[in-house]
């Protein structure tokens, strides 16, 4: 076979791009995900991000199945949080009936959904740092601490990973007065974890020649693409449901919300580091608050449970983003429509454009700046 | 004071601190030898579904009602009722199929049982060697005596006796209480008025 | 504070004339009316509602496809937020004819560039085809899939292998394509 002659016709070498396809199989895509990249050497030309191996059909089930029946497939959707999908689920479900939520089981909510936060954004910075060739000791310090609020999951839903814990107008049960001691014991340890996490990273002249100024994402960008989340904090936009839509008791706690102003992976693993300390202090206030008192509403069956006929949408600041819920009845007890708008998919929207110009190294790395999760992706 | 790559001696300095550290304090070890050592599980930690029995495994709290089939959301659970000779149904189950490996473990056919009948189990070591029909749980497997729920979640089971046996004394009270009633109306019954005048 | 949808609606007929817009009411409790555009004049009610001052709605949250049978048409609902003024949300909604080479509605993406994906995900599950979008292919299925899922009148395909615990459809379904049945359902046939 006759190839190209190497030295073409103006004296440079003959180069072409290569088309290779990272994925589905790989170690730093966040579960099944493929990216067909277009590389000249390293660098990266174009990317496609291509999904759909981890699709279970999660909207067309649910059209056939009870309200309540689609909670558990709602645990496994963002696999890490399971506590917050529920809780997304549950607000669309009591936004679209107007059932009214008992305070105790509003604070309930707030404990579990921020302890939900926290484990999210350790294990994210974990993985990003995996991702970045550090195999693992930031990782395993996360799950260290992870495994406590695990536990916690354990003792009161029954589970450690797919609680099923929330119920339309409240939560499944209460929590005894060991579990809340449970819960004060993980918050108060945590912010000694976060510091010695902090030393390992924030100053680390790796971490930071390898993050700062890779993936950058102007804020023009984030607004037009949907995006929400840390990833769009870390940019600069400062929105953040809880603030916005101001659901359940945020209105009553005092947090910040860290902003960004560059939006490179640096920005968004530090948003996440800022994100945990104003975690902990919202769970500070509420396990020094929490009332006593019902945690379910009564009105709400268990069995044969209908919504009135109509349409709406409802959505929560997951640890990923906005993750919201759009459904449709027909005033009966099963869906019409389900349908969820998962943050990670629409996160993924601007990937191409993070990662323009940057070489395979770099586009592992923004995409687990991104923070996906495949089951949400997919769903 | 900065010095270059004082970032990394610090990190350096945490791992090493952690590493000598996982010597001499047992807390910083946090490996268990499974299968000789194992991690005790909390007591209310959900794994898959069992059926309650009280005295023997022929009279179960499973009355074959179909309400669990209903409301399970992967559809694992398969009830026949059982009946007799002459096609009557026993309020027992004759067939109880529980797929291991379609439940997701999600807990709500013990939230809808009205009668206490099944239960979550807390036990994980449930692997089999082959993978389709070993997966069903049939009804001799799910059937357990009720003190080995009380073995497995003391909490939840002096819970749920305490409440079958409170039921069973209000029920057995107001029988009572209705028997005396009608007695009484009977007792107090006017004699039946004379058919004719005694002349 | 968002116009109200009445408010809306009289601005929309004066900015985009020709717009054919009316008000869908929703659950008095959900309170979210939704804003019925016409295809022709969807792109411009859209610039309209992102770049007006009192509206400025520059972020597409949600993008929905609806399939309703019974009335033959397949909708899309857009819903609508504004980062910059903090208000929301606005629903918009599209309807399109089921039938395959009618189902086409404008694309949104060029004004909001969110809706790339979504509206790849409602080409995908329910046919519609969105004219206008930079690349409309399948996203969760794989390419070759020839079928849209998500359509009420979907019927997947009779490949049942081993279903200890069939029911209802399912049951009826394997009976039919001769798949297996388990040995508890087989024996005990229920005699009514």
């Amino acid at each position: 076979m006759i190839a190209e002659p190497l030295i073409n016709s103006a004296g440079t070498i003959t180069t072409q791009t290569l088309e290779i396809s990272i994925g589905p199989q790989h170690p730093s895509t966040h579960g099944v995900f493929r990216m067909d990249v277009v590389l000249d050497g390293e660098i990266v030309r174009a990317l496609k991000p291509v999904v759909g191996y981890l699709h279970r059909n999660h909207e067309q089930l649910a059209e056939k199945m009870a309200w309540l029946g689609s909670m558990p497939y709602t645990d496994r959707l963002d696999y890490f949080n399971s506590m917050s999908n529920n809780w997304a689920y549950a607000l669309a479900v009591e936004k679209l009936a107007g059932i009214k939520v008992p305070a105790r089981a509003e604070y309930i909510r707030v404990i579990m959904a921020e302890l939900s936060r926290l484990q999210n954004h350790a294990s994210a910075i974990g993985f990003l740092l995996q991702d970045c060739g550090a195999w693992g000791t930031p990782l395993l310090y996360a799950f260290k601490e992870r495994e406590k609020i695990l536990d916690f999951f354990e003792t009161v839903s029954g589970s450690r990973m797919m609680c099923n814990y929330f119920r339309f107008g409240g939560v499944r049960v209460d929590l005894a007065e060991a579990m809340l001691a449970m819960a004060r014991k993980i918050v108060a340890e945590f912010p000694k974890f976060l510091d010695e996490f902090e030393k390992l990273m924030t100053t680390n002249e790796v971490v930071l020649a390898r993050c700062q100024r890779v993936g950058i994402l102007p804020k023009e960008l984030a607004i037009a693409g949907s995006i929400s989340g840390p990833v769009a904090r870390a940019s600069g936009v400062e929105y953040d449901i809880r603030k916005v839509d101001k659901y359940g008791i945020y209105d009553r706690l005092e947090f910040g919300v860290p902003v960004g102003e560059v939006g490179d992976v640096y920005d968004r693993y530090y948003i996440r580091v800022l994100e945990m300390r104003e975690a902990v202090k919202i769970l500070q206030q509420v396990l020094r608050d929490i009332p006593a008192g019902p945690v379910q509403a009564v009105e709400v069956k268990l069995r044969g449970f209908k919504l009135p006929a109509g349409d709406g949408y409802g959505r929560i600041e997951g640890p990923k983003g906005e993750l919201g819920f759009y459904l449709v009845s027909e005033g009966g007890p099963k869906p019409y429509r389900y349908h969820i708008r998962p943050p990670s998919f629409i996160n993924l929207t601007v990937l191409e454009d993070m990662c323009l110009g940057h070489k395979v190294a770099d586009a592992i790395i923004i995409l687990g700046s991104i923070d996906i999760v495949l089951g949400e992706v997919d769903r | 004071m900065n010095y270059p790559g004082k970032g990394l001696m610090e990190g350096l300095a945490v791992t090493a601190r952690n590493f000598v550290g996982s010597y001499f304090y047992k807390d910083r070890l946090t490996t268990v030898q499974y299968p000789e050592e194992r991690v005790q599980t909390p007591e209310n930690s959900r794994t898959f579904p069992f059926l309650v029995f009280e005295d023997s495994p022929d009279k179960p709290r499973c009355t074959a009602c179909k309400i669990c089939e209903t409301e399970c959301p992967p559809k694992c659970i398969y009830i026949v009722m059982d009946r007799d000779d002459k096609g009557k149904p026993m309020q027992r189950p004759k067939v109880f199929d529980i797929d291991i490996s379609v439940c997701m473990q999600c807990q709500i056919c013990v939230e809808v049982c009205p009668f206490d009948a099944i239960k979550m189990d807390n036990d994980y070591e449930k692997s089999k060697y082959e993978r389709f029909d070993a997966l069903v749980e049939r009804l001799p497997d799910l059937l357990k005596p009720n003190e080995y729920y009380r073995k497995v979640k003391p909490t939840e089971a002096s819970e749920v006796d305490a409440r079958l046996k409170a039921e069973a004394e209000a029920k057995a009270a107001k029988k009572a209480a209705a028997a005396a009633a009608a007695a009484a109306k009977a007792a107090a019954q006017p004699p039946p008025a004379p058919t004719g005048t005694v002349t | 504070m968002i116009p109200t949808s009445e408010q809306l609606c009289e601005a929309i007929r004066v900015a985009v004339p020709g717009a054919v817009i009316e008000i869908v009411p929703s659950t008095p409790a959900a309170a979210q009316p939704a804003l019925l555009v016409d295809c022709e004049h969807a792109v411009a009610v859209a610039r309209y509602l992102k770049d007006e001052p009192t509206c400025r709605l520059d972020f597409c949250s949600c993008v929905t496809g609806v399939d309703y049978l019974a009335k033959s048409f397949i909708e899309v609902v857009y819903h609508l937020y504004s980062v910059a003024l903090k208000h929301g949300p606005v629903v918009l909604k599209v309807r399109a004819p089921r039938e395959l080479d009618q189902c086409r509605v404008p694309s949104l993406t060029p004004v909001w560039r969110g809706c790339e994906f979504q509206e790849r995900e409602a080409y995908d599950l329910y046919g519609v085809k969105f004219a206008g979008h930079p690349d409309l292919r399948r996203i969760l299925m794989w390419n070759e899939f020839a079928d849209h899922p998500m359509r009420k009148d979907y019927v997947p395909p009779a490949d049942y292998e081993w279903e200890p615990t069939p029911h209802d459809e399912v049951l009826k379904r394997t009976k039919a394509a001769g798949g297996i049945m388990p040995p508890s359902a087989a024996a005990t046939e229920v005699k009514k």
